[in-house]
């Protein structure tokens, strides 16, 4: 079903500066298991408050109109509502959400609901708020809207056109951002190239990864404090609290998140800010708490769609032997209606500019805009994973248009494990890894040296089979610094993160953290982290359970996101407890009699060296601080209460050359798939897959594995099924489970998971972040399938997605797509 | 439509994980929403609106159902396992343990329906095949663990032997 390899010659240890292991390394059983296996976990639906109030939207059945009219009185006289909201007064209530863009993206005007207009199917124009939700739901039935619609943009590649219908009067243009990258001397690339390989478009397609729980939020308004309390499943409070405070008006001291466990995120439960703040003004409007839970078809309509992105114009200049040189290229984005995180989309792939290759020379032409479709935000693999799908499409294209082997292809091009190290030509640095080694790896477990009897064999069946290679980087800890590469005048670099670890008066260990778990098992890892320091089991620690600013442990740019928590959450943990440790050893120091490097920590006592006698039990030393305390030297600075920020290192980045480090880890994959499609139908089945990973130290293998595959499932379902698809007057054809097909047991295919270890040197335990991957499966899947179709006329493929229809496209009509690639010698 | 009608109430009795409730109720209110919000009960989850995901499942008189696609109403007179009767007596239940040991579970929020599927499944298939368990799990979206482990999970916890993870 699934193996695990690790082949003992693969992996690389470093000899000096690793940490030393104890807990870290091992599967210890996850502390959240035992509350979730039992119904037991704390979602944000299952919250209750006396007298709380059902809120339920009203939204736009069009994708672009003027709102003529909004009648809430019928809604409002109907017995157990408490309440309606409407875009007028949230104009007058709040700003306009801060933009990260620079004119005419800043001048977009986006509040909490539809002021004036909408700008897509499913915008939220109207809450009503009731006892029930049954009766919310009645109610807002009854909220007159009168539209006038107006033409729909639907086709980002029309968004420019003199003729397109406009978005946002405010801004003139449907133009969100746009920015030319190009770093080394492309010019002379293409000089010094043999052959130039143009592919006119590629079309990498508009999905998300669709977490299980959908958003949402109870808030609480205190009137004596005029201060909201916001339990939610937000996964990046720091943003949100960022976002909210300015448009209402208020302190961030006013805003208090909470959050518990969280079902899924995957970069989807960034940006509810515009949610959260109605919320927030129904609660204080109707004075009671509100209760907000989005249905599904709510959330595909309006939440965190990924980015779609076009490819246009792409040159590649390669030499003979296949050694790629250069590429130039055009990348428009559709951003979707309002730009909630954008255009961030347009820096962040920038994380990965050379894929896992050695390209010097590469010209990006980045151009952001709107239609009048769902906004995008983060989904996983965020941004760089369009780019890598890019670069992956674009390594296969050159390989079979040039008659080379893929696999000797990467090998000659991928970044060498002796040149980590690694600069890339926009001045990122690959910390660790070795992709080739990687890919053999990955080759070993799909038995690749089997492949002409595989094919002959599927041969026989009536199937064509494929091989297909996705390698990706899932770049982690950013930089904030690279914002301003979108927009010189932010005022955000840099990274951090927090943790508490203190030791209570009858000895417990307590740990709270900045982060906002969604099952990445923060619990678990982080008292791994500290049982090692502290001396102790994981089972002595006590990790708290989610996010709460009241715990005074969060910092600008805390959440769990952008594959960062073994980086920067752990890099906290183990800063406070070191902390910690250190005032345990000064506290034993005192009361035992002697220096303090004569002390260690060990089996839940501090002790002498050597005189294990000489002991003070961690119970001992939480009761003297905390409660028995007269007598200590006046200039004992312990409170073992111990605070520690993560910074990592890093610098501003040069505007004018869009040049500098911006993430710290690159976590590598590289995923192998073999698919059989049927001749006649196009039908296709992944039949082997293989993922290999790399993210530096493991801390608890079993949960890094555990995020593989999930990338993996979602990687899948990306590459065959899943789609946000919408008809010309943009209206989403899949807005619910229904029609929007996700993976099921049924469709998953055999698995073979391995790894390497390259501990990253840049962090504080060796660990990189992992969890969000690159797409590498959905690459993989696009190889795999040119593969198979290589003696059916050699069509090529041209999109992310490949539902078996386009497959039968490619069957019937090699040619249609052939006319995208043009191979030119010099 | 008439708002009265859909709100009429009527009294319903059931038995959930052997306890007994009476409880007046909307006509018109899901399963669901009555185990949620009446009963608070919260261990069942709700991740669509099309009786797609599986969140939700429970099982009414021993039949694994999907408690979003049925009235609290069409309940009355039934007895109703959820995932809060699995454990007895502080321990987990054979299934509840081999999911956590096999990382069966990410965010937890499918775990309830994926252990009341899986619990169907094992009454009735007591040693199943992998394409049975697989069969068995179609009708639950997770989308943490791409099912594998899962079904590994659900393989041990009907004692047989699974690769083990290192």
């Amino acid at each position: 079903m699934s193996e695990t390899l690790a082949p003992e010659q693969a992996i690389v240890v470093e000899e000096t500066g690793a940490p030393q292991r104890g807990w870290a390394g091992q599967n210890v059983p996850r502390k959240e298991d035992k509350r979730l296996v039992q119904g037991e976990g704390l979602f944000v639906d299952d919250m209750k408050r006396h007298g709380m109030g059902y809120a339920h939207y009203v939204r736009s059945p069009y994708a672009h109109a003027n709102i003529v009219s909004i009648d809430v009185s019928k809604a409002e006289s109907l017995r157990g509502v408490f309440g309606t909201l409407i875009g007028e007064e949230v104009a007058a209530l709040t700003e306009p959400f801060f933009q990260l863009a620079t004119p005419p993206g800043a001048h977009i005007k986006d509040y909490a609901l539809a002021v004036g207009k909408v700008r897509h199917v499913g915008e939220p124009v109207a809450i009503v708020v009731a006892a029930t939700r049954e009766l919310a739901r009645d109610a807002a039935e009854l909220v007159e809207v009168e539209y006038e619609p107006l033409p729909a943009l639907v086709d980002a590649r029309q968004a420019l056109a003199e003729d397109a219908p406009l978005l946002h009067d405010e801004a003139g243009s449907n133009l969100a951002w746009s920015g030319l990258y190009e770093w080394g001397d492309v010019d002379s690339a293409f000089a010094e190239a043999d052959r130039i390989v143009k592919i006119t478009e590629l079309h990498f397609n508009r999905f998300n990864s669709t977490p299980l729980e959908c958003d949402g939020a109870l808030v609480e308004f205190n009137r004596g404090t005029g201060q909201w309390t916001i339990y939610t499943n937000n996964q990046f409070p720091g943003f949100a609290a960022i976002m909210m405070g300015p448009a209402m008006r208020s302190g961030l001291d006013k805003l208090r998140f909470v959050t518990q466990d969280i079902g899924g995120g995957f970069g989807n439960k960034i940006t509810s800010h515009p949610q959260l703040v109605a919320i927030c003004l129904l609660a204080r409007k109707l004075n009671r708490p509100i209760q907000w839970t989005e249905w599904r078809t709510d959330f595909h309509l309006t939440m965190s769609h990924g980015n779609e992105r076009w490819f246009q114009d792409t040159e590649v200049a390669v030499k003979c032997d296949g050694t790629l040189l250069g590429f130039r290229t055009k990348a428009l984005d559709d951003a979707g209606a309002y730009l909630r995180y954008e255009p961030l989309g347009g820096v962040i792939w920038a994380q990965v500019t050379p894929g896992c290759y050695r390209w010097k020379h590469v010209s990006l032409d980045f151009t952001q805009v709107v239609t009048n479709k769902a906004p995008c935000s983060p989904n996983r693999g965020y941004s760089r994973m369009q780019h890598l799908w890019f670069t992956e499409r674009v390594i296969d294209i050159v390989a079979h248009e040039l008659e080379l082997d893929p696999v000797e292809v990467r090998k000659r091009n991928y970044v060498r494990a002796d040149e980590m190290p690694y600069t890339t030509p926009n001045g990122c640095v690959y910390d660790s890894g070795d992709y080739a080694r990687m890919l053999d790896v990955a080759l070993e477990l799909i038995g690749y040296e089997r492949l002409a009897e595989r094919r002959q064999d599927a041969d026989s069946r009536g199937k064509l089979l494929g091989f297909g290679i996705g390698s990706t980087l899932d770049s982690g800890t950013n930089n904030f610094g690279q914002s301003r590469l979108i927009n010189p005048e932010l005022q955000f670099s840099g990274n951090n993160e927090v943790a508490t670890v203190k030791l209570d008066i009858f000895g417990e260990i307590v740990v709270t953290l900045g982060t906002t778990p969604q099952g990445q098992g923060h619990e678990t890892t982080a008292a791994m982290v500290v049982a090692d320091i502290i001396g102790v089991s994981p089972d002595d620690v006590n990790v708290r359970a989610g996010h709460d600013s009241y715990w005074n442990s969060h910092a600008g740019f805390s959440g769990t996101y952008a594959s960062q928590f073994a980086v920067t959450g752990l890099g906290a943990v183990k800063g406070a407890s070191e902390k910690l440790a250190g005032e345990i050893r000064k506290l034993g120091s005192v009361v035992l009699g002697c220096g303090v490097d004569d002390l260690e920590l060990a089996e839940g006592q501090v002790r002498m060296k050597g005189n294990p006698e000489a002991a003070l039990p961690l119970m001992a030393c939480g009761a003297i601080i905390n409660a028995n305390n007269a007598g200590l030297p006046e200039d004992l600075d312990v409170t073992l209460n111990a605070r520690y920020v993560f910074r990592p290192q890093f610098e501003v980045p040069d505007v004018e050359r869009k040049y500098g480090n911006l993430t710290l880890t690159y976590a590598a994959q590289v995923h192998v798939a073999l698919v059989e499609v049927d001749s006649e139908t196009g039908v296709y089945e992944v039949v082997e897959y293989a993922a290999v990973d790399d993210c530096g130290t493991r801390i608890h293998p079993q949960i890094v594995e555990g995020q593989v595959m999930g990338a993996t499932a979602h990687a899948l379902g990306a590459a065959t099924h899943e789609t946000f698809a919408y008809d010309e007057d943009g209206n989403l054809l899949t807005p619910n489970f229904y029609d929007y097909h996700v993976p099921h047991a049924m469709d998953m295919p055999p698995l073979k998971t391995g790894y390497i270890e390259s501990p990253s040197p840049f962090t504080p335990l060796g660990t990189k972040g992992m969890g969000e991957g690159g797409g590498a499966g959905i690459h993989a899947v696009c190889a795999a399938l040119q593969d198979a179709l290589k003696g059916r006329g050699r069509p090529i493929v041209y999109d992310s997605f490949n539902p078996y229809h386009r497959v039968w496209e490619l069957l019937q009509d090699p040619e249609a797509s052939r006319v995208r690639v043009e191979v030119v010698a010099r | 439509m008439s708002t009265q009608d859909a709100t009429a109430s009527r009294t319903i009795i059931v038995e959930v994980n052997g306890e007994r409730y009476e409880r007046e109720v909307d006509a018109r209110r899901l399963l669901i929403h009555f185990l949620r919000d009446d009963l608070d009960l919260t261990g069942s989850h709700i991740g669509c609106d099309t009786g797609n995901c599986g969140a939700c499942s429970l099982l009414l008189d021993g039949t694994l159902v999907k408690s979003c696609m049925l009235l609290a109403v069409q309940a009355d007179g039934s007895k109703l396992d959820t995932v809060e009767g699995l454990a007895a007596g502080g321990e987990l239940d054979p299934l509840q343990q081999a999911f956590s040991d096999h990382h069966a579970l990410q965010c937890g929020y499918c775990t309830p329906g994926m252990l009341m599927s899986a619990t169907a499944l094992l009454r009735t298939t007591p040693r199943p095949s992998e394409e049975e368990i697989r069969k068995g799990l179609q009708g639950n979206i997770c989308r943490c663990t791409g099912y594998w482990n899962i079904i590994e999970a659900v393989k041990a916890a009907s004692g047989q032997e699974v690769s083990v993870d290192e």
